[in-house]
């Protein structure tokens, strides 16, 4: 009696830890810590990539309107699935939506450009991935909201979607 | 005599330059090794080569050419990606379990310790 009930103790407690291992196989991997301070976009300068001229961040981070930071390469394959939102982003009026091209050949993004569409006003050509950290990005792709007030008051980490859109008109409105 | 003083002064230039290109990389692997590869399982930002990693690296390298100390490389850090990425938590409100268990379980063990040794 005692021995049955000792077997069927070790079963319950397996079968307890398969199934909080079960659990853990479908949550996310990435562990995002919540922002605790208030962070605000650091200046920086680079490269046009269409132009090929130095440009300067507080040239396009304006104080009148909220300013949209998108990483992106055209060797990543989820930058391809939002950008029809992107460009529907730059369709609203007061946004400014600014690019950063991330570790990428001019070529590849200018073709990449080419094929989708150009959504944004500016791009700052980001070669080694400096810039992106600086913004404290983890990779690509990743959105930005930028307040009047040079805040960060939203970041989304990989590609938008439909609901990420939403959010971001409900912000800008 | 002139070429030997010339050919003796390259060489200390030389040796004094990888003296210095050396400290600087072992600052850079000291440091990339206390920063934590967020998008990485469980590696140091020295251990890894993904993109995050090897970017995280370049910036340590700009700060120090640019005079910047250890700590302030760390507290760069911090306020971009949050304390997670260091590896040495700091004691505040959300670690003081964390910090303060090791101190509580040692006291515990210790009274029960004592409490043996002074009831033989």
């Amino acid at each position: 009696m005692k021995k049955n009930i000792i077997y069927l103790l070790v079963f319950f407690i397996f079968a307890f830890i398969f199934f909080i291992f079960l659990n853990g196989l479908n949550e996310s991997k990435k562990y995002i810590p919540k922002q605790v301070k208030k962070r605000f976009v650091v200046e920086f300068s680079s490269k046009d990539l269409l132009s090929n001229k130095k440009i300067f961040s507080k040239d396009y981070i304006s104080n009148d309107k909220f300013t949209v930071i998108n990483i992106w390469s055209s060797w990543c394959v989820p930058c391809r699935s939002e950008h029809k939102y992107l460009m529907s982003i730059n369709q609203l009026y007061n946004v400014n939506l600014i690019g950063i091209n991330y570790k990428d050949k001019e070529d590849n993004a200018k073709k990449f450009l080419k094929e989708f569409g150009n959504p944004f006003n500016i791009i700052f050509i980001d070669k080694n991935g400096i810039l992106s950290i600086e913004l404290g990005a983890y990779g690509v792709p990743e959105t930005l909201i930028v307040n009047q007030k040079n805040e960060v008051i939203k970041k989304f980490i990989g590609p938008l979607n439909k609901r990420n859109l939403n959010e971001i008109k409900k912000i800008i409105n | 005599m002139k070429i030997r003083i010339i050919f003796l002064i390259l060489i200390s230039f030389f040796i004094f330059e990888n003296l210095i290109a050396k400290t600087e990389n072992e600052l850079v692997n000291k440091i990339s090794k206390n920063l934590r590869c967020i998008i990485c399982q469980g590696q140091s930002v020295y251990d890894s080569n993904s993109e995050f990693a090897l970017s995280i690296k370049l910036i340590i390298k700009k700060k120090i050419n640019e005079g910047k100390s250890e700590k302030e490389i760390y507290s760069f850090f911090k306020d971009q990606y949050g304390e997670w990425i260091l590896y040495d938590p700091e004691l505040n409100e959300m670690t003081f379990v964390l910090w303060g268990l090791p101190i509580i379980l040692f006291v515990f063990g210790g009274f029960l310790i004592f409490r043996k040794i002074f009831r033989n």
